[in-house]
C-alpha cells in the first residue's frame, strides 16, 4: 500500500471553522440601529418588531402543522398592511426544525443570538420546545403561546417568560369526562389513548369525572405502530357503550375502521386534536381504500362527540371565521381553510393584541406584565387564564357533535382548571372580530 | 523507528496548531457562531469515526446515529442522577458505553458484507432510538419527549460573563482535535494498515496473517466510540437527549458528509461536517432574500446535498479532500509526491465508485422518509 501524505488535520480543522465563522454573516446586518427611544428592546426598532418561531416545516409533524406558520404570517401581513402595531411592522421569522429537538435548539439560538428577535411566538411541539424553555427564560426572551397542550408551560415561578395558549389536555379531559358521566350514567366506558403526555394528561382529566368502575377497558397505542387490532379486540370484548379517544386524527380513523371490522358501534367521544372532520373524513376514505374497501368518510364520522375552543370553521356568519377566511383569500391563497390555519391566525391575533397592549415602547418585561394583567379577549370561546399565578391559555372548550361533515356546537362553552376545580358554564357573549381585523 | 516518531511529532504539532487556531477563532466570534463551531466539532467527530470504518476498513454503516444516541442518553442519564460527577468523567463513560455497544454490534457486523451490513446497521439506526419510548425504560429515558440535560456552566475563573456557547465550543473543539490526533495515528499504525489490507482484499489480508474478523470488529468499535463521544457532546451542547434528535436522516447525512469530504480522509470528515452544519443556514438566508416559497426551500437542503454529492463525485472522485490535494500538488510540482498520491488515488477510486452508489440512493430515499 502506498503511504498517503497526512493532511494537516488540526490546522485544517481550524481553518474550516474560521470559514464557518466568517461566512453567512451577511444576511443579518444591522437591525439594532433604530431611532432613539423607539428601539425599546432587542428586536424592536422605530419601524419594526422582529419575532421568531420554530416550526415543523418538514419531518414527521409537517403534514397539517406546516400550515400554521404561513397562516400566522398571513395575519401579520394584514396587520402590516393596516399600518402595523404602534407604527411598527411585524417581521416574522420562522425556521424549520423538522420536529427534531436538536434542530429546535439551533434554530431558537439563531433567532435569539443572531437575529435578536423580540420574542418567540408559537414555537411548536412538546418534545421540541421543552428543550429551549430554560434557554429562553434564562435569556429573558418572552416565550409566548407555545403550540402544544402540555401543562409544562404553566410554571410562572420557574419559567416566568413562558406562556401557553391552547387549553391543556387535562381541561379537555375533565369537560369530556363530565359529559360522559352525565349522558352515559351507568353505561360501560372504554378509553383509547396515545401512550404519552398527551393521552395520559387527557385520561387524568377523564378520571376526575368518570367513575372507575364504569371504565371497562383502557387501551393505548404508540404513534408509528399502525396495528391496533389487539387493542380494539380487547375493547370489543368489554362491550362498551362509549369509547373516549385521546388520539391524533390518523388513529381516530384507524380506530373507527377497526370497530367496523369487529362489529361494534359504540358512541365515540374524541378530543379536539383528533377530530377535525375534514381531516378525519379524508383519512377514513384513504385507509379504507388501502384495505380494498370503499367507505363514505363523512357518514362514518357522523355523530362523533368532540369539543373545540375556537369558533366552528363552518359557521360562515361568525365574525372570526369571516376575518380569517378573508385573510387567507388575500394573503395566503395556497393554504387550505382548516383547523391549522384558523389556529395559526387566532394565535397571531393574540400576539398582536398583547403587543398592542404593551404600549408605544414595548419591552420584554412589559409584554409579560400585560399578559399577567389578564383581560385579553380573542377568537377563543372562553377567556385565557393568564395572571400572575398562571400562564395557562384558554380555560375551556365547548362540546359539539359532528353532523354533516362539520362540528355542530352544543350548549355553552365550559371552563375549568387543570386541578380539582369545578366545571362552570361561560355564558358571556364571545368577543367579535374588529372591523378591520386588527385589535384596537 | 525514526519515521514513526516523526509522524507522531508532526501529528502533535498539527494538534497544537489546531487548538491554538480554535482558541483564536472561538474568542473572536459571536455566541451563535460558537454554537455552530461546537456543532461542527461533534458532527466531525462522528464523521471521522465513520470515515475510518467505511473508508479505511471498508465497512458501510448506516447506524452511526444510533451510537450517537447511546452516548447522548448515557450522558443525559448520568448528569441527571450523578450531577456531582465531573463532566469529563461523564463524557468518558458515555464514550465507553457506546464502545461496548459497538463491540456487540461489530461482532455481528463482521459476519456481514456490503448491502447486508448496510441493512443491519440501518435497522439498528431505526430501532435503537425508539427504545427510549419502550414502556419499561420510559421512566428512565423520558419516552418520546426525551430528557433535558442540565448544561454545565463555564468555570467561574473565566469570568462571570463568559458565554456558555464559547465554553461548549472549547469542549467540543478539544474533543475533536484529540479524536483526530488519535485517529490519524491509528490510520498510520499497523492496525490502520491491517484495515486497509482487509478493505482491499480480505483473502489476501488473511493469507498475510491479518485477523480479518478482529480487524473489522475493532474498526467498528473505534467508529462507535467516536459516535458515542459525538453523542455525548451533542447532549451537552444542545442540552437534550431525545429520540427525535437521532432520526435515520442523521445517520444518512453523516455518511453523505464522509463521502463529500473524501472517503477515508479525516480532514474530509471535517469538511463534510462543516458543509452539513452550515449549508441549511445559508440556504435559509438565501431563500429569505430571494423570497422562495417555503414549501420549496424546506426541501432544498436535501436536494442540494444530492446535487453536491453528484457534482463532487464527478469532479473529485475522492471528495473535497481529493480536490484540496490536487490543488496542493499543483502548487508544489514535485514528482515523487505526485506518484505517491497517484497510487493512493487509484485505490480510492475503486472504493468510491462502489460505495457512493448505495449512498446517493439512500440519500434520495431519505428525503420523503424525513417528511
Amino acid at each position: 500500500m502506498a503511504t498517503r501524505r497526512r493532511p494537516r488535520l488540526g490546522a485544517l480543522a481550524a481553518l474550516l471553522l474560521l470559514a464557518a465563522a466568517c461566512g453567512g454573516n451577511d444576511g443579518s446586518s444591522s437591525s439594532g440601529g433604530g431611532g432613539g427611544d423607539r428601539a425599546s428592546a432587542p428586536g424592536v426598532t422605530a419601524t419594526t418588531v422582529t419575532i421568531g418561531s420554530h416550526q415543523p416545516l418538514t419531518g414527521p409533524a409537517a403534514p397539517g402543522y406546516s400550515e400554521i406558520a404561513p397562516a400566522m404570517k398571513a395575519y401579520f401581513d394584514l396587520v402590516n398592511a393596516n399600518g402595523g402595531v404602534h407604527g411598527r411592522k411585524i417581521e416574522f421569522k420562522y425556521l424549520d426544525d423538522g420536529y427534531n429537538p436538536t434542530q429546535t435548539v439551533i434554530a431558537v439560538k439563531r433567532l435569539v443570538l443572531q437575529d435578536k428577535v423580540f420574542a418567540i411566538v408559537g414555537g411548536l411541539g412538546t418534545p421540541t420546545h421543552t428543550k429551549v424553555v430554560d434557554f429562553l427564560n434564562s435569556s429573558r426572551v418572552p416565550d409566548l403561546f407555545v403550540s402544544s397542550g402540555c401543562r409544562c408551560w404553566d410554571e410562572p415561578a420557574k419559567h416566568p417568560y413562558t406562556f401557553g395558549w391552547q387549553p391543556d389536555y387535562v381541561v379537555e379531559g375533565k369537560i369530556l369526562g363530565q359529559h360522559v358521566k352525565q349522558q352515559f350514567a351507568g353505561k360501560k366506558v372504554a378509553y383509547f389513548y396515545q401512550d404519552d403526555d398527551f393521552g395520559q394528561d387527557g385520561v387524568s382529566g377523564l378520571d376526575k369525572y368518570i367513575d372507575k368502575s364504569q371504565v371497562v377497558s383502557r387501551q393505548t397505542y404508540q404513534p408509528g405502530n399502525t396495528d391496533i387490532a389487539p387493542q380494539v379486540s380487547a375493547i370489543a370484548a368489554a362491550k362498551p357503550d362509549v369509547v373516549v379517544l385521546f388520539s391524533i386524527p390518523a388513529y381516530t380513523a384507524l380506530f373507527k375502521l377497526a370497530t367496523l371490522k369487529v362489529g361494534i358501534n359504540p358512541t365515540l367521544v374524541v378530543s379536539n386534536v383528533g377530530s377535525d372532520p375534514t381531516t378525519l373524513g379524508g383519512l377514513l376514505e384513504a385507509f379504507a381504500k388501502r384495505g380494498g374497501a370503499t367507505v363514505k368518510g363523512s357518514q362514518l364520522i357522523e355523530g362523533i362527540v368532540t369539543d373545540g375552543y375556537l369558533p366552528p370553521l363552518g359557521d360562515s356568519s361568525n365574525s372570526w371565521v369571516k376575518l380569517f377566511t378573508s385573510v387567507r383569500d388575500k394573503y395566503a391563497k395556497s393554504l387550505p381553510w382548516d383547523g391549522n390555519v384558523a389556529y395559526g391566525m387566532a394565535l397571531a391575533y393574540t400576539f398582536v393584541q398583547a403587543l398592542q397592549a404593551a404600549g408605544d415602547n414595548p419591552t420584554r418585561q412589559g409584554i409579560v406584565d400585560v399578559l399577567e394583567k389578564g383581560g385579553l379577549k380573542g377568537p377563543g370561546l372562553t377567556p385565557f387564564r393568564y395572571s400572575k399565578d398562571s400562564h395557562a391559555g384558554f380555560t375551556g372548550t365547548r362540546l359539539g357533535t359532528i353532523k354533516g361533515g362539520a362540528v355542530m356546537p352544543q350548549g355553552d362553552a365550559l371552563t375549568t382548571d387543570d386541578g380539582d376545580g369545578p366545571i362552570t358554564a361561560f355564558t358571556e357573549a364571545p368577543a367579535e372580530a374588529p372591523a378591520n381585523g386588527v385589535p384596537a | 523507528m525514526p519515521i514513526l516518531r516523526l509522524t507522531l511529532l508532526r501529528h502533535l504539532g498539527w494538534a497544537v496548531a489546531g487548538l491554538v487556531g480554535l482558541y483564536l477563532l472561538t474568542s473572536n466570534v459571536e455566541p451563535y457562531r460558537d454554537l455552530q463551531i461546537a456543532t461542527i466539532a461533534y458532527t466531525a467527530i462522528a464523521a471521522a469515526g465513520l470515515t475510518l470504518l467505511t473508508g479505511t476498513s471498508g465497512q458501510i454503516s448506516l447506524g452511526q446515529g444510533a451510537f450517537m444516541a447511546v452516548g447522548a442518553y448515557t450522558t443525559a442519564v448520568l448528569l441527571e442522577h450523578r450531577p456531582e460527577w465531573p463532566l469529563g468523567l461523564v463524557v468518558l463513560l458515555s464514550t465507553v458505553a457506546a464502545a461496548v455497544v459497538g463491540a456487540l454490534v461489530g461482532a455481528a457486523a463482521a459476519r456481514l458484507r456490503g448491502p447486508y451490513l448496510a441493512g443491519a446497521t440501518l435497522a439498528f439506526a431505526v430501532g435503537l432510538p425508539a427504545l427510549a419510548d419502550y414502556r419499561g425504560l420510559r421512566h428512565v429515558l423520558g419516552g418520546a419527549n426525551g430528557l433535558v440535560v442540565a448544561q454545565p456552566p463555564p468555570p467561574l475563573s473565566l469570568g462571570e460573563t463568559f458565554p456558555l456557547e464559547r465554553w461548549q465550543s472549547w469542549i467540543a473543539g478539544c474533543c475533536l482535535v484529540i479524536t483526530l490526533f488519535l485517529l490519524a495515528n491509528l490510520q498510520r499504525s499497523r492496525m490502520g494498515r491491517n484495515m486497509r489490507a482487509v478493505r482491499d482484499d480480505e483473502i489476501a489480508a488473511a493469507l498475510s496473517g491479518v485477523d480479518v474478523a478482529r480487524t473489522q470488529v475493532l474498526a467498528f468499535v473505534v467508529s462507535a466510540t467516536c459516535g458515542g463521544l459525538a453523542g455525548a457532546l451533542l447532549a451537552v451542547v444542545n442540552g437534550l437527549a431525545a429520540p427525535g434528535a437521532f432520526p435515520l436522516a442523521l445517520s444518512l447525512s453523516l455518511l453523505t458528509a464522509v463521502i463529500l469530504g473524501g472517503l477515508g480522509s479525516l480532514a474530509g470528515a471535517v469538511y463534510g461536517a462543516t458543509v452539513l452544519v452550515l449549508v441549511p443556514g445559508w440556504l435559509n438566508n438565501l431563500a429569505e432574500s430571494l423570497g422562495v416559497a417555503r414549501n420549496v426551500y424546506a426541501n432544498l437542503p436535501l436536494a442540494l446535498y444530492g446535487v453536491v454529492l453528484v457534482v463532487v463525485m464527478i469532479g473529485f472522485p475522492h471528495g473535497l479532500q481529493g480536490g484540496v490535494r490536487r490543488v496542493a500538488r499543483w502548487l508544489r510540482p514535485d514528482g515523487s509526491a505526485r506518484s505517491r498520491d497517484g497510487n493512493a488515488s487509484r485505490a480510492d477510486v475503486t472504493r468510491v465508485t462502489t460505495v457512493p452508489g448505495t449512498e446517493s440512493d439512500s440519500v434520495l430515499r431519505g428525503g420523503p422518509d424525513g417528511d
